[in-house]
């Protein structure tokens, strides 16, 4: 239980001139800060399965995934409706573009489901950073990418490894061919690096920061708003640039959605290369 | 006049640089691409945007790195 108010006092002091909004000085404009993405537990509170805002939304968007694609695919026409035209353009956005084209036909079906379940879950995840009312992207916690990245690197071992056996698989993968003899250790070393550490970890941080940079940058934008409109409201003129601020606020929204399509499309097609460079004979 | 706050974001800044150069060498060499062979616009997309996720972690390294917990001296 320390512990974890010993992280919060942490990450509160890295963005240090930011405050939670309760200690906010009437008057003054208090940016966001990382306080945010651990909020007051709400359900079940004291126990190992306490839920908070995020957690909540979390399962709410689960859930509608699963709707969608429940309701989507329950009775298919030969022609199609307007929903089914949707969830198939998805459907096959994975499929073809992502699993057939890097895997190819026979191990992009084997590798299809894990790739539709990392596809769809993190879209889902990221999405509720932009809704209104919810506006927090529970892929900004860490644990979420780190699971999924867990499983992807699982995964793409367990593909090599069940292909060419365990040495076979780290030979393919660090001994690479056509190196200088006497460079291939340090070759051996990097690569080593890059595939079994760098790999998982990238793929974490780069879901986890996005998403994190991103509700930064759109609450700082409504905040700010609110801030120059509750000024404006005081009769002081230079709150006018709240409407600057709020157009830049619908600007990042709209990029916001553009980035949480990109992020779960870019996790999913790494994934996919991830399990083809451990399929591969040789590169 | 006193500086406050942390040193972390300078990191950001930093290794933002780089991968601006970088990403930004991605999508020019690509748009060059397209421009002299329109037919494999999809196929060097997806590659864009693999070179990009791979030069981009950089950053996004350099922002999760103010969130690991040093140590106090």
């Amino acid at each position: 239980m320390s512990r974890t108010i010993q992280e919060k006092a942490l990450l509160a002091t890295i963005l240090a001139p930011t405050r939670a909004a309760s200690e906010c000085p009437p008057g003054q404009f208090c940016g966001p800060s990382v306080d945010e993405y651990f909020p007051e537990a709400i359900l079940f509170a004291g126990t190992p399965f306490e839920l908070n805002r995020i957690l909540l939304i979390r399962l709410l968007a689960v859930a509608v995934v699963i709707l969608f694609l429940w309701l989507g695919t329950r009775s298919l026409k030969v022609v199609p409706t307007r929903g089914q035209v949707a969830v198939e353009f998805a459907l096959d956005f994975v499929r073809k573009g992502i699993a057939i084209d890097t895997l190819g036909e026979k191990d992009g079906r084997r590798f299809m489901p894990l790739l539709f379940t990392i596809f769809f879950l993190t879209l889902g995840l990221n999405l509720t950073g932009t809704i209104p009312g919810l506006q927090i992207a529970s892929t900004g916690l860490i644990g979420q990418p780190i699971l999924l990245a867990v499983i992807a690197y699982v995964v793409f071992v367990y593909a090599g490894v069940r292909k060419f056996g365990a040495g076979g698989f780290l030979k393919n993968s660090l001994w690479l061919p056509g190196v200088p003899v006497f460079i291939k250790p340090i070759i051996a070393v990097l690569e080593f690096l890059s595939t079994f550490i760098v790999r998982p970890v990238t793929l974490t941080l780069r879901l986890t920061m996005n998403m994190v940079a991103g509700h930064m940058l759109l609450t700082l934008c409504f905040l700010a708003t609110g801030f120059f409109f509750s000024l404006l409201l005081d009769g002081n003129a230079i709150g006018a640039i709240g409407a600057g601020t709020l157009l830049m606020g619908i600007a990042f929204t709209v990029l916001e959605i553009f980035v949480a399509g990109l992020q779960a499309y870019i996790f999913t097609i790494l994934t996919a290369i991830y399990i083809q460079l451990a399929l591969a004979e040789s590169h | 006049m006193d500086l406050v706050g942390h040193i972390a974001p300078l990191a950001f800044g930093l290794a933002a640089i780089g991968s601006g150069v970088g990403v930004g060498l991605i999508v020019g060499k690509t748009i060059e691409s397209v421009a002299r062979q329109p037919e494999l616009a999809g196929r060097l997309q997806t590659l864009m945007w693999i070179g990009i996720a791979i030069t981009e972690a950089l950053c996004f390294i350099a922002i999760g790195v103010a969130f690991i917990p040093f140590p106090a001296p």
